[in-house]
């Protein structure tokens, strides 16, 4: 008796998120597939009816599409090499002993705790001004002319400063994973002779696989969707060179006002998004069994 | 000599650690320093590195100029708002898969975890024009409830693996007692699992205030919350550095503290539990 109370109120209790996310996730999804198929452009109302295939024609062949895609997968690849490489290395050394630890563990995952808007504000004024910069102040230290980062660069401008924001959480993690690293296998290793360096290829590397795809996955999910970084710094400028896609369908839907192709860009977006969900979710689905 | 060499590469490491971590940490400390100088030491250059003055004056004029406690408050609501009533939804629904898991227990939690992955983009232009049709554009309920659906999963998941931990015989011996489940939940199993509640709120309390997609396409001028408003200071007329400073350390600050208290719950609420 008590049983069957227990279970309704179990499903009862679920109940609410689900509605929540149905209502929150599903339905505007499943509105902007809709929206992708007609014709809908808020400056122009007259306008209407269904448009087939040819929101989709004009969001891809648009010569912006093409660079926000190079664009986005530079951007993720370029956040992921500097993150994972730099992370392992500052894993490695903050897991030695040192005085003042635990401080300047604090002092490295900081960064991963400042507002997007604020991060990209500080980087584009305070470091990567070519007048009044910290950079241009080491150029000229070095004697080089200084570097007009955004205008120049923009998108490896950018890559660095999301690359600054997700370094902690790369290190993060990997610290995680090496406390959980056989101490015994190690020491093993260094009586048998083993070098820094083998130990590091054959026992820490290996150790550290899976934490490598938890990073890899999450970061990706999270910096296939940057946004305000671009906002605040180059609009996605000059031209569309840091234009990513999240930040074209943004300009199409709310500054053109195009709601049609901005939605089957949003549906493209969503597509590339769940190539790497599969993935992450297959991953957080194991270690649900486990 | 043989105690000497450890000494030698702690401290070497020491070093090397010490650099590394403040040039990680520059950017942040130069924000804090540069927000107690005049404007015209703010963009001195050669950069001038600790504040002649330590004036105050950023900080007031940063209110007096822009309403800035306003839109902390609006911070402030928006992310203690998505969090608690957030925490409401979220831990039945925890309780509910992890002590009384059904066949598709399994299935809503990916589920949920896939809605997480959706970038949000994919559902801006609707909720968009809903907000705009419903007049909840640029309001405080709006912002929360979009932020609160954003991060719900991440709440319900994080809650699940904790409440995984608690023997479910001693919510059983409860209920042999005859104690309701709305007693065994909130005397029970939430005192039991307060470590991980605790987490799950700062975490959220974290990401609602740092969120900036939905604060800068969906708020203006009156619901903006700090990662919205902060971009006021993008515009390209002068050079407003030692303001831009100010108003940015006291948006960061208090997360930071926070962030720093819960960094160990925080690589497994952000990895799913998949790393801990």
């Amino acid at each position: 008796m008590s049983g069957y109370r227990v279970k309704g109120a179990a499903r009862l209790a679920l109940a609410p998120s689900v509605a929540l996310l149905i209502v929150g996730m599903i339905v505007p999804l499943a509105t902007t597939l809709w929206l992708s198929f007609r014709y809908y452009n808020l400056m122009n109302p007259a306008l209407g009816g269904f448009a087939g295939l040819s929101n989709y024609e004009f969001f891809l062949t648009d010569p912006a599409f093409g660079q926000a895609i190079v664009n986005t997968i530079l951007l993720v690849g370029g956040v992921l090499a500097i993150t994972i490489v730099g992370g392992i290395l500052l894993a490695l050394l903050f897991d030695q002993p040192m005085w003042g630890r635990g401080v300047a563990r604090l002092l490295v995952i900081a960064p991963f705790f400042v507002m997007p808007t604020v991060s990209a504000l500080v980087w584009k004024n305070m470091l990567m001004h070519p007048g009044y910069g910290i950079f241009a102040w080491l150029a000229m230290k070095l004697g080089l002319p200084p570097v007009e980062w955004l205008s120049n660069y923009p998108l490896f401008s950018i890559i660095l400063i999301v690359a600054w924001q997700w370094l902690p959480f790369a290190t993060l993690i990997f610290l995680t994973a090496l406390q959980s690293l056989d101490h015994e296998q190690q020491e093993a290793a260094r009586m048998d002779g083993a070098g820094p360096f083998d130990r590091l290829v054959h026992i820490i590397l290996p150790h550290l696989g899976r934490a490598i795809t938890v990073v890899i996955l999450m970061e990706t999910i999270f910096i296939l969707a940057i946004f305000a970084e671009i906002f605040v710094t180059t609009s996605g400028g000059p031209g569309y060179a840091s234009t990513n896609l999240p930040y074209l369908i943004y300009v199409q839907a709310l500054m053109q006002f195009d709601v049609g192709s901005a939605s089957a860009g949003a549906i493209v977006a969503v597509v590339l998004a769940n190539i790497v969900a599969i993935f992450a979710i297959r991953l957080a689905g194991r270690n649900l069994t486990a | 000599m043989r105690s000497l060499r450890p000494i030698l590469f702690k401290a070497a490491i020491t070093c090397l650690g010490w650099t590394v971590a403040l040039l990680l940490f520059f950017p942040i400390l130069w924000t804090v320093l540069t927000s107690f100088k005049t404007e015209v030491e703010a963009i001195a250059f050669p950069p001038a590195f600790w504040p002649a003055g330590w004036t105050l004056e950023n900080y007031f004029e940063v209110q007096e100029r822009s309403e800035y406690f306003g839109h902390f408050l609006n911070s402030v609501a928006l992310s203690l708002g998505s969090t608690v009533i957030g925490m409401l939804i979220a831990i039945p629904a925890a309780w509910s898969m992890a002590f009384q898991p059904a066949p598709s227990t399994r299935h809503v939690l990916m589920w949920m975890l896939s809605t997480k992955m959706m970038p949000a983009v994919g559902a801006l232009v609707p909720v968009f024009l809903i907000f705009k049709s419903i007049g909840l554009l640029d309001t405080l309920p709006g912002i929360t409830l979009i932020v609160l659906v954003g991060n719900l999963p991440i709440m319900v998941w994080m809650l699940y693996t904790y409440f995984k931990e608690i023997p479910a015989d001693i919510l059983e011996a409860c209920r042999m007692d005859g104690a309701t489940t709305w007693k065994e939940l909130v005397y029970v199993l939430l005192p039991m699992s307060l470590p991980g509640v605790a987490s799950t709120m700062l975490l959220n309390i974290i990401l609602a205030w740092n969120e900036a997609f939905w604060t800068l396409s969906l708020t203006a001028v009156k619901a903006a919350p700090l990662s919205a408003f902060i971009a006021s200071y993008s515009s390209p007329q002068g050079l407003f550095w030692a303001k831009l400073s100010a108003a940015s350390t006291l948006a960061i600050v208090p997360i930071l503290i926070l962030g720093w208290i819960s960094q160990k719950q925080l690589v497994r609420g952000l990895t799913f539990g998949a790393v801990k």
